[in-house]
């Protein structure tokens, strides 16, 4: 069963009446809260540029984990894959030999996708010939890229005299994505998006791909009566879902932070898979949930400041969002079959 | 003092010697128990002695298990009485059943594998020391002359000594009625000489006991009583000693005539060859010497549940990979290695489980998708157009009442079948059939069979099974019988008859006597 739009609603609703009751409980103010996150996100276009930042990782993740969920696959390492999709398109950023900066980046782009991929793959590798459930294989794996990005940090791609937490060193300008004056999201991360958002949807409702998927995802037992082999599409899910992690790390790294950073994934790779839960598994709703999800985040930045409230409120926001929506799906589907 | 069979008499009474002696008559008064609009029991009327060992025995389906069920709590009946020592109770839950001393020995083991045998053996009892659990552990598998260590897992044992630890747990809460759902399925036959005498022992102590079982031979061993039931009603009842065919009779209902057979199928070359074929699956496995088929053959599969035919028609869909052997199908030798289902399906091999909804058709997908899945040409994209043609095309022919946009889930079960049916690749050459009519109305029975033998079968060999002797007697041109994971019976229609095959089903030989 889908959730409706109906259902999205009303799950925001009971999200904004608790969100409401913690505020009220730790004498926060509730509606200078909202007010501000709402100022945060969307009060000037500068802003609003800093929301579509957050945007374009967040629609990335959440397109690649429509392919894993189709196959009711768990992607919890979708975190990981987002990270050594970083440390790929690093990689090849920091080879010496190339100066042509569109060579460089296009080489770095593939690299990023490939590693993000290859990530992916061992999860399924886990899965598959190990029989290591996604969320366990994916969560080690998620420690093990952590691990090695902050090896990377302070070890081999240390700055020059100090190895510091806030990463390497930033890339020369050349490498940098271009953006529009003033804003903080690259022409090439709005087009790369646009152009994966429409592919996914055709991949997934209108190819023979998207179908098998769903059929594994449905029933795997009877998938092998139709000659379609589960552990096949396994893994080729979870490639693509990689693949996009991958494109979401080379964003971080060439738009957003123009360095690696051990905090390179924000988290994206977890707060997609709570909004593609959120919407239901559809990909309409990606982009639209996406962009209240980046407001919140980027909304919640200022609270301290301005109202000395702790900017997590915007992760426990979050979290009630999913929680919600899966209690008002869970309410529905009692009625239904009670 | 030891007894021959390795109970130790003076140690069971020991042990046995604190019971209450509140025996049990059970009297079940016009039980019925009705599942929508089918009546699963009509008007049982049923009196076991306290102190007996009573077996209830019938095809898959008449309504043995049901019966038990109700007497557990676990299932609600639908109308009359259980009386107990002459006074109705009512049992609506298992506790009420467990408070008042009745307990089941299931089938499928229900215990906690990942426990020890000696907490397994405290569960469900009042609460003791657990010095106390131990030593009425001791006491009572000494007793019955069981090994088994307190200390393993339950997971890492047989279902033999899970069923031993299971039996010593009810005894040792002081049940005063047994039911015992095919206790035998699953073990050993030196477990089953253990078992037995204990399970005659503790009806000596006065233990009303209810053995459920598809075997003539145990009922016979064990039972003082026997209660024949066949489409949920009851057919016989007898006392010891009995008399085989008589129980035969009863169970598969009066021996029909031979129907004529409606063609004279001509057979063509041998298409499938299985050597020495070992392989896991239900309960025993499946064990072939050797076994052909030619096309043009309709092959009824007949055996009780667990027999071996369900893993024998996974085993040539490739679904069941066997231990050793070979299959050559279609001149190609196909060792144990090399079999796959992917292999099976290139080798225009087909197959329809039973379970449709849980093995063969998608929830939530809609029929022309079901058709899109089956679509072998190789394009990257949907040809939604082609499929929905495709679909109404096949819910036209085949007579399906739904639409091309409906999910598999929403038709009936009939309505699967046609689809599972439609889906099928005409071309197929070995067509493995579970259970085909499985709740089927007669017309749609009438009408897969129709098109089974008319339209598939002329080129292609049909393999089927059926927990219906009549259909297999009245569809097939030659019979397998399984027994314990083996062929026991393979034979030409007209060379056998309902009661040989009723026999090699119940008691693994053809000969009754």
């Amino acid at each position: 069963m889908k959730q409706t739009p109906l259902d999205i609603l009303k799950a925001i609703t009971l999200v904004f009446s608790f969100t409401a009751l913690v505020l009220f409980i730790t004498d926060a103010p509730v509606l200078p809260v909202f007010h501000n996150i709402w100022q945060g996100a969307f009060a000037s276009t500068m802003k609003f540029s800093q929301v579509l930042a957050v945007w374009v990782p967040l629609v990335l993740c959440s397109c690649g984990l429509l392919f894993t969920f189709r196959a009711n696959l768990w992607n919890i390492g979708i975190e990981g894959q987002v990270i050594m999709g970083a440390i790929g398109g690093m990689a090849v950023l920091r080879f010496p030999g190339l100066t042509n900066p569109y060579i460089i980046l296009s080489a770095s782009f593939v690299a990023a996708m490939i590693t993000g991929a290859l990530w992916g793959l061992f999860a399924g590798l886990l899965k598959t010939k190990g029989g290591v459930h996604e969320i366990f294989g994916g969560l080690g794996l998620n420690f093990v890229a952590q691990g090695f990005i902050l090896w990377l940090i302070f070890g081999p791609w240390q700055r020059p005299g100090i190895a510091s937490m806030s990463g390497t060193e930033l890339l020369p300008h050349k490498l940098w994505l271009t953006s529009p004056p003033g804003w903080r999201v690259a022409y090439a991360g709005l087009i790369i998006v646009l152009l994966i958002l429409i592919l996914a949807w055709l991949f997934l409702y209108k190819s023979k791909l998207g179908l098998k998927l769903k059929a594994i995802g449905k029933n795997p037992r009877a998938a092998l009566l139709y000659d379609i082999s589960p552990e096949g599409y396994y893994l080729l899910s979870i490639l693509i879902c990689g693949a996009c992690a991958g494109m979401a790390g080379f964003i971080q790294i060439t738009a957003v932070y123009h360095r690696l950073i051990p905090a390179i994934s924000s988290g994206y790779g977890y707060l997609a898979l709570l909004l593609v839960m959120l919407g239901g598994y559809r990909i309409l709703s990606v982009p639209f949930l996406a962009l209240f999800f980046a407001g919140l985040n980027v909304g919640a930045i200022q609270l301290p400041i301005v109202l000395q409230v702790d900017s997590t409120l915007s992760g426990v926001i979050q979290g009630c969002c999913v929680l919600s929506a899966l209690f008002v799906l869970g309410l529905r589907m009692r009625r239904k079959h009670p | 003092m030891m007894h021959r069979s390795g109970i130790c008499h003076s140690c069971l009474k020991g042990c046995l010697g604190h019971r209450n002696n509140k025996h049990m008559e059970i009297k079940f008064q016009h039980i019925s128990k009705r599942f929508g609009t089918v009546l699963a029991l009509d008007d049982i009327n049923l009196t076991a002695r306290s102190g007996s060992i009573h077996g209830l025995i019938g095809e898959n389906g008449a309504g043995k298990s049901t019966l038990m069920k109700i007497l557990t709590g676990y299932q609600a009946k639908s109308g009359g009485d259980i009386l107990i020592n002459g006074k109705p109770v009512s049992l609506k839950t298992p506790s009420d059943a467990a408070k008042i001393g009745i307990g089941m020995l299931y089938q499928e083991p229900m215990d906690f594998p990942t426990l020890t045998v000696l907490e397994n053996f405290s569960l469900g009892c009042p609460a003791l020391s657990q010095e106390k659990f131990t030593q009425s552990l001791i006491g009572l598998t000494s007793a019955f002359g069981f090994q088994l260590e307190h200390n393993r897992l339950v997971e890492s044992l047989t279902v033999g000594e899970r069923q031993q630890i299971e039996l010593l747990r009810l005894i040792h809460c002081r049940i005063q009625v047994l039911i015992l759902d095919e206790p035998t399925t699953g073990i050993s036959p030196s477990q089953k000489k253990l078992l037995f005498p204990a399970l005659k022992k503790l009806a000596a102590e006065g233990v009303t006991i209810f053995l459920v079982s598809h075997k003539l031979e145990e009922v016979s061993n064990l039972c003082d009583d026997v209660t024949v039931l066949r489409h949920g009603k009851i057919t016989h009842h007898t006392r010891t000693p009995f008399y085989f065919p008589e129980l035969l009779r009863a169970m598969f209902g009066s021996v029909p005539e031979q129907k004529a057979k409606t063609t004279d199928r001509v057979t063509g070359e041998i298409i499938l060859t299985m050597d020495s074929i070992l392989t896991g699956g239900e309960r025993k496995g499946l064990t072939l010497e050797n076994f052909t088929a030619k096309s043009g053959e309709i092959i009824g599969l007949a055996g009780l549940d667990g027999a071996g035919q369900a893993t024998f028609l996974r085993l040539l869909a490739g679904l069941n990979i066997p231990v050793r052997g070979a299959v050559h199908l279609f001149n190609r030798r196909l060792p144990a290695s090399k079999m796959a289902n992917s292999v099976a399906i290139s080798l225009k091999t087909v197959f329809l489980p039973a379970d449709r909804l849980e093995e063969a058709l998608f929830t939530d997908i809609s029929l022309s998708d079901h058709f899109s899945l089956r679509d072998t040409d190789s394009s990257f994209w949907q040809n939604t157009e082609k499929n929905s043609k495709r679909a109404t095309e096949g819910i036209k022919t085949f007579s399906i009442k739904g639409k091309a946009n409906d999910t598999a889930d929403e038709l009936s079960g009939g309505n699967q079948q046609r689809l599972l049916l439609a889906l099928l690749n005409p071309k197929s050459r070995l067509i493995l059939l579970e259970n085909p009519t499985r709740g089927l109305d007669i017309r749609s029975d009438q009408w897969v069979w129709n098109y089974l033998t008319k339209t598939l079968a002329p080129e292609s060999c049909i393999l089927f099974s059926s927990p219906e002797l009549d259909e297999i007697l009245h569809h097939s041109d030659r019979i397998l019988v399984f027994y314990d994971g083996a062929i026991v019976l393979d034979r030409a229609t007209t060379m056998t008859n309902h009661d040989e095959i009723a026999a090699a089903m119940t008691i693994g030989r053809e000969n009754v006597e």
